[in-house]
Order: structure tokens, then C-alpha cells, then sequence
């Protein structure tokens, strides 16, 4: 924006702090972050448990607000947006990718990535677009209608991403995706990712514990104690 | 659209647990049949009193003042003079006086021993007071009717002949029909005979009892109000009530016995509703990762919310509807044990009870859900997600 030449970036943070007030005393899980992702970027966020990796992550997500300075997310200040607001954007232009899946017990694998084309939608015809999605997932089709509770970790990572996709967002967040897979799985799906980075343009962020897995990215921000190192 | 898809999660929710949902649904269940069918019965039994009403709410009924205690041990009771009944049918023409003589004695048919209710009434004033079932009304003096249930009993035909104790007999030339219940006179067990023939039987002093019939309901307190300016004003000679005060304290009485039972009904839908919370409650708390996982994709607060007020409105409506069908059952199976008869059942305003008691079925669900679903929209949404 200060610059017109440059291309507005898809995360800006300037002097983030997040603090977790606590009986036992306040917690600063982000202290003074700033920090600049560009469209297209594939960055990984390291450090050691507790550092506040996730926290990041969330703010990145609009699933929480920063206690201190600003946050831009495609240009839009997330300070005094409603939770509405938030909500919107999380729906239309960010996907999320968990290392629990955390795909909706209730649904099955097509309706799961459904969903969220239907919350943004309001489209009866979403089946369409949810298996073509879930086929670029190569999720074998026989597997559409099993519940994720009959699906393999991997299986439902794949549903996972193909429901992050579904609305076609610009940025896939990803905490410790392969956290629950093995090694040959993980890469499995790390393919996939670097693929959706690569020639889909996707903007992905992950956190990762796994050197080997934050070899795939392009950038890796390292976090101690809430600030960046 | 996106209401359908919230409304197919509340479905699958009430399907998944339908243990849960069958017992919020029964205690739903009650509280609307509660409601309902004591609505229907209570009004179903206003109804049939309304009817009475008109039939038989037309009446003033003049009898001998009953001291207070002023004329004990067993002198002969009082009685209204031909003269007092004459300044009553002054007071109320041109509405119809009708001086009734009644008594009670020993009976014969044929060799057969019985007892009944002796009337003597005026034999133009018969037909005004009672319906005729067969034969014909009395012309002579040796001539009596006989009221249906006491001509049955005592297998009395046209021409049978009954000895009143030590007074002669009579001849039966009609049977009543049968009156039921009233608060002027009830031949249903005994006979009218013509009132000369009583006079020369039993010698009375006076009348037992004054029916006066009153042609405008409008005007039946004026009338007894007439009669009492005319004979009570020194002293108390006479008592005089009007049916239709009765019967409307009557119907007071019903209503307010309605109100109590619907109250009871209402009561048990309160139950209900706090089951529902309870379930709606358990509801959310288990699925707290769920509607994490739910809002982190985009899912805004007055979704999730709407998602689980469908929840309950599902179970208000299973039980409501559920609970609407029993009640016409149960008000259509009461209605021919308690009052004979279903027409009063088929009446809007008896069948509204049922709408009545189903929008408190729904009313009383949606209610108890809002809080639970309330709770589960303020949800944060990270949080919800760590939880398990
Ligand atoms: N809701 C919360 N309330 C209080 N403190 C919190 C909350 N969430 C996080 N924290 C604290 O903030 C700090 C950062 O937490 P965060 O979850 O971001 O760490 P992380 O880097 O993701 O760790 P891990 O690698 O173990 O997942 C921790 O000290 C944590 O205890
Ligand atoms: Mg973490």
C-alpha cells in the first residue's frame, strides 16, 4: 500500500503481540511480530513446542484477533472487523488443514467437502465441483460416501485438503499436517501441497516440527518465545 | 439453502441419538396431550351444558319458603295458596304460570307393590312442560301418564290400570318421555295425574311448587325479580330461583376446572422443556470439537445457532404432532365415555385445543433449545477445537 509498485501482500504483520491474560499472569504467546508473506509463497513455521507457532497460525486464520498492533490479511485490516466479518473471510478465502483432520463426524467424506462450498454457495449443485476437487485429492471414488471414521489417516487428510480447497481460497493454513501420518503417507501429502503451491498458485502456510517436511517450503520462519528469530 | 443443510445436521443430530430424542420427544408428547384433550374435554363439557341451558335454562322456579328451622318436627310442609299463584301469573304474564301439586306414595300394578312421585298438574299445562312418548296427554280425571323409566319398571302399557294407596285407581293413557336431571319437576319415576283428581285425593292446602316459563331468556331475572316484589315484600313466603343463574354457575365452575386441568397440562410441558434443555445441553457439549471445526471453516455464530433451534424445533414438532394425534384420540375416546356423543369433539372450538396444545409443544421446545444453542454460537471457536 506504501509502496504502489509493490504488490499488496497477502499477510502483513506489523508488531503483533498476543497475550493470553491468565489468573497466574498474563501469557505473551506473540511478542512484536512483523512479518511480510507474498502471493505464491510456501513457508513453514518452526520452532520449539510452546513458542507460539500456533498462535500465529490462528491470527493468520482470523480465528483470533492480535492484542497489540496490525494485522492486514489481501489488503484488509482484521482489527475492529466483526466476528462476522471474520468468519466471511475465514470461509471465502482461507483453508484450513489440521493435524487431527478434524473432518465432521456426522458427514461423509463427499459431504464434508461439500459443506463449505454450500455455506459459501448456498449451491444445490455443489456435488459437482466437491467430487472433482476430492478426485484431484486421488481420492478413490468407492470412498466418497465412507464416513471418516472408516477412512484411513491418510484418506482423510486427503478430504481434509480437498475440503480446504473447495472454495477455492487463496491461502491454505496448515498446522503440522503430516503430524499424524508416517513418513511415506506425510510425503504423500506434502506432494500434494507443493503441487497446490506450484501450479495452483496457493499461498500456504504450515507448521511443522519436521526439518524433512519444512524442506518442501520455500521460506521457514523460525519462532522462539513469540518472536521471530 | 444454507437453512437446508443446518436442517439436515439437526435431523441427523436427532437421528444419531434418537434414544435422547425419544425421551424428549415423549415428555413433549405428554404435556400436548395434557393440554389438549383436557381443553377439548373441558370445553366439550361447556358445550353440552350451553345446550342444557337453553333447554331447560328458561325456568323460574317459585317453592315454599323453608324457614329457619322455625317449623320443626313434622308438621305439614308449606305451601304456596291459590291465591299467592295467582299474583304470580300477574307479576310474569304473559309469560305461562304452571302450579304443580307433588307428592309420594304406595302404589299397585296390578298385584304388584311400588312406590312413586305423584305430580298434579293442570292438564292444559302438561304439554308446555313435558314431551309425550306415546299414547296421549290426560283429558279426564281418571286418567294418568306415566314417566318412562316408571312404566318400565313396573311393565306399565296404554290401559294399564295402577291403584294409588287408598285413593283409587287410574288409568294409563300416556307415557313421558324420559326428562333426566332438571330442577323443576323429574316424572321420570312416578306419574302425572290432573290436578282435580290430586285435589280430591289428598286435599292439599296449597301448591308444592310454581313453574314459571319464561319466553325471553333476557328477561327471566326481571321476572323473578316480579315475583318476589309481589310475595316477599313483608315476609319471606316464598324461595325463588332462575335455572339459567345455576346453570351458569355451573359453567363457571366447568371453566374454572378447565383451566385448572389445562394449568396441570401446562405444567407438564414446563417438564418437558427442561428435558429438552437438558438434551439440547448434552447435545452441544458433546459436539463442541464439532462445532469447532465448524466455525473454523466458516461457519458464522447465528448458523450454529440456527442448527441447533432446528434441533429443537424437530423434537417440538415430532412430539407436537405426535402428541395432536393422541389428543384427538383421547378427546374422541372421552368424549363418547364421559358425554355419550363426539359432537361436541368435531367443533373448532374444541379441535383449536389440539392447534393450542401443539404451538406449546413447539413454543415450549424452541424455548427450551435457545440457550443451548445460544451457547453453543458463543463458542470460541479455538477453544472448541482443543477440546475433546
Ligand atoms: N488459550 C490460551 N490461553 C492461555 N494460554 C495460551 C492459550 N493458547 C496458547 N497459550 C500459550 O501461548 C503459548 C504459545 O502457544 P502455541 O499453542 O502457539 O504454541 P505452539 O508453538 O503451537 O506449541 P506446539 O508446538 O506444542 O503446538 C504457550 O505458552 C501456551 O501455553
Ligand atoms: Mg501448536
Amino acid at each position: 500500500m506504501e509502496n504502489p509498485s509493490e504488490p499488496e501482500p497477502v499477510m502483513r504483520f506489523t508488531d503483533v503481540t498476543k497475550v493470553y491474560p491468565l489468573p497466574a499472569g498474563d501469557v505473551v504467546a506473540l511478542n512484536k511480530i512483523s512479518l511480510y508473506i507474498a502471493q505464491g509463497e510456501f513457508i513453514a513455521i518452526m520452532g520449539p513446542s510452546g513458542s507460539g507457532k500456533s498462535t500465529l497460525l490462528n491470527l493468520m486464520g482470523c480465528l483470533d484477533t492480535p492484542t497489540e498492533g496490525e494485522l492486514y490479511i489481501k489488503g484488509k485490516r482484521v482489527k475492529g472487523m466483526t466476528d462476522e466479518e471474520l468468519t466471511s473471510l475465514r470461509r471465502d478465502h482461507i483453508g484450513f488443514i489440521f493435524q487431527q483432520f478434524n473432518l465432521i463426524p456426522l458427514l461423509t467424506a463427499l459431504e464434508n467437502v461439500q459443506y463449505p462450498f454450500i455455506l459459501k454457495t448456498g449451491a444445490a449443485d455443489s456435488k459437482g465441483r466437491s467430487i472433482e476437487v476430492l478426485e484431484s485429492m486421488s481420492l478413490e471414488t468407492n470412498l466418497f460416501s465412507h464416513k471418516p471414521s472408516e477412512l484411513s489417516g491418510g484418506q482423510q487428510q486427503r478430504v481434509a485438503i480437498a475440503r480446504a480447497l473447495v472454495n477455492d481460497p487463496e491461502i491454505l493454513l496448515a498446522d503440522e499436517p503430516t503430524g499424524n501420518l508416517d513418513t511415506k503417507t506425510g510425503s504423500a501429502i506434502m506432494e500434494l501441497l507443493s503441487d497446490l503451491n506450484r501450479n495452483r498458485g496457493k499461498t500456504i502456510i504450515m507448521v511443522t516440527h519436521d526439518p524433512k517436511i519444512a524442506e518442501y517450503a520455500h521460506r521457514t520462519i523460525r519462532i522462539v518465545d513469540g518472536k521471530i528469530v | 439453502m444454507q437453512s437446508a443443510v443446518f436442517f439436515d445436521f439437526a435431523k441427523r443430530n436427532v437421528k444419531i441419538h434418537w434414544v435422547r430424542s425419544l425421551l424428549a420427544v415423549l415428555g413433549i408428547i405428554i404435556g400436548v396431550v395434557t393440554i389438549s384433550s383436557m381443553g377439548i374435554l373441558g370445553n366439550s363439557l361447556v358445550l353440552s351444558i350451553s345446550d342444557s341451558l337453553s333447554t331447560v335454562g328458561d325456568t323460574v322456579i317459585v317453592s315454599p319458603h323453608t324457614g329457619s328451622g322455625v317449623r320443626m318436627g313434622g308438621t305439614t310442609s308449606d305451601s304456596i295458596s291459590e291465591r299467592d299463584v295467582e299474583q304470580i301469573r300477574r307479576a310474569v304474564a304473559p309469560d305461562v304460570t304452571i302450579p304443580v301439586y307433588s307428592g309420594g306414595s304406595r302404589m299397585k300394578v296390578g298385584t304388584e307393590d311400588t312406590a312413586g312421585v305423584i305430580y298434579g298438574l293442570k292438564p292444559d299445562d302438561i304439554p308446555i312442560l313435558l314431551d309425550l312418548k306415546e299414547g296421549s296427554y290426560i283429558r279426564g280425571a281418571s286418567g294418568a301418564m306415566a314417566g318412562e323409566r316408571f312404566a318400565e319398571e313396573n311393565n306399565l302399557k296404554i290401559g294399564s290400570r295402577i291403584t294409588i294407596a287408598d285413593k283409587g285407581s287410574l288409568r294409563i293413557v300416556g307415557i313421558l318421555k324420559e326428562r333426566g336431571m332438571g330442577f323443576d319437576i323429574n316424572p321420570d319415576y312416578g306419574i302425572v295425574v290432573e290436578d282435580k283428581w290430586f285435589e280430591q285425593a289428598y286435599d292439599p292446602a296449597g301448591y308444592d311448587l310454581v313453574i314459571v316459563k319464561v319466553k325471553d331468556l333476557g328477561t327471566i331475572a326481571a321476572v323473578k325479580e316480579a315475583i318476589e316484589k309481589k310475595l316477599n315484600r313483608r315476609d319471606t313466603i316464598v324461595d325463588v330461583i332462575d335455572t339459567k343463574a345455576i346453570l351458569e354457575t355451573i359453567l363457571d365452575a366447568f371453566g374454572r376446572i378447565t383451566t385448572f386441568t389445562t394449568a396441570i397440562g401446562g405444567i407438564s410441558l414446563i417438564v418437558a422443556g427442561v428435558s429438552i434443555l437438558n438434551i439440547m445441553m448434552m447435545s452441544v457439549t458433546e459436539r463442541i470439537r464439532e462445532i469447532g471445526i465448524m466455525r473454523s471453516i466458516g461457519t458464522q455464530r447465528k448458523e450454529v445457532m440456527k442448527m441447533f433451534l432446528f434441533e429443537a424445533f424437530i423434537l417440538g414438532l415430532i412430539g407436537s404432532s405426535i402428541g395432536g394425534l393422541l389428543s384427538f384420540i383421547g378427546g374422541y375416546a372421552v368424549s363418547i365415555v364421559m358425554l355419550e356423543s363426539t359432537q361436541y369433539l368435531f367443533v373448532p372450538s374444541s379441535l383449536v385445543y389440539i392447534l393450542y396444545g401443539m404451538a406449546f409443544g413447539i413454543g415450549t421446545s424452541m424455548l427450551s433449545g435457545f440457550y443451548p444453542a445460544w451457547k453453543a454460537s458463543e463458542l470460541n471457536p479455538i477453544e472448541a477445537l482443543r477440546h475433546d
